[in-house]
């Protein structure tokens, strides 16, 4: 089981936040050191996912974590929001369907640049994806 | 407010972004340089991003759409610079940006638009 390295939260409701996000994963990531790929990855993945939080989630957080497994390091980070929440997940996570303007990559293409991926929304509630990259 | 500069190469426009652009900042960019094109009447634009860490969906629908409202406005495209973990990552996001000329550097980028142009001008001639 991983054990939990240090934590942290950052709120997520203003473009500049969004900045501020990759900024703080990126060096999250390269703290761990990930290779430079990895850490693109991840934070391309962050982008994306903070951007849906705030634009279909009406803003919300952004938690970090970092995980030891062994010698092994990961990222974790959690996008929580008080949306409307996704009626139908598999729809949400098909490429190129999207609710709003976006190109629709946002959830399915996230999904591809991590190793984990949890996708919980209720609809009414909010959305909360979690994001898991090991070095 | 923030602006990405346009800088003018004779008949071709240049951007260098440099810096981890917020949403807004993009949108600007693709209006100043749509507007730039017409007045300047650029026929070439060199989009460099040499200097970006990270292009997500939102980014390279920016870039693919300035790509094709400059063709609408009769100017080439070419973006340059891409580093090559952006480049695995856009492509692994499921963003190849179809439509979209580049080349590995400024250098290149601009040789590559003066051939399109070159080549534009000798098809018209041979119509006339």
């Amino acid at each position: 089981m991983p054990t939990l390295h240090s934590s942290g939260e950052l709120p997520l409701n203003t473009e500049h936040d969004m900045v501020l996000g990759r900024q703080m994963v990126r060096r999250l990531a390269q703290e761990q050191g990930f290779s430079l790929v990895d850490q693109t990855k991840i934070v391309t993945a962050a982008s994306e996912l903070a951007r849906n939080a705030l634009i279909y989630g009406g803003g919300g957080m952004l938690k970090w974590e970092v995980l030891l497994d062994g010698l092994k390091r990961g990222v974790r980070l959690t996008f929580q929001d008080q949306g409307p929440g996704i009626a139908n997940i598999e729809l949400a996570l098909t490429d190129g369907w999207t609710s709003g303007h976006g190109l629709g990559l946002g959830l399915s293409g996230a999904r591809r640049l991590v190793n984990d991926f949890e996708l919980d929304s209720v609809v009414g509630q909010g959305t909360r994806v979690t994001i898991t990259r090991w070095k | 407010m923030d602006r990405i500069p346009i800088l003018r190469m004779g008949e071709f426009l240049l951007v260098t972004i440099q810096v981890d652009m917020h949403d807004q900042l993009a949108l600007r960019l693709q209006d100043d340089l749509t507007q730039a094109i017409d007045k300047k009447g650029a026929k070439g634009v060199l989009i460099d991003i040499s200097g970006l860490e990270m292009v997500d969906s939102f980014i390279g629908r920016m870039i693919a759409d300035i790509s094709g409202m400059a063709r609408i406005l009769d100017a080439r495209t070419v973006l340059v610079g891409m580093q090559p973990a952006v480049a695995i990552t856009l492509v692994e996001l499921g963003l190849s940006l179809p439509g979209v000329a580049t080349a590995l550097n400024v250098e290149r980028g601009m040789q590559l638009l003066r051939n399109t142009l070159d080549k534009a001008d000798a098809d018209s001639a041979l119509e006339r």
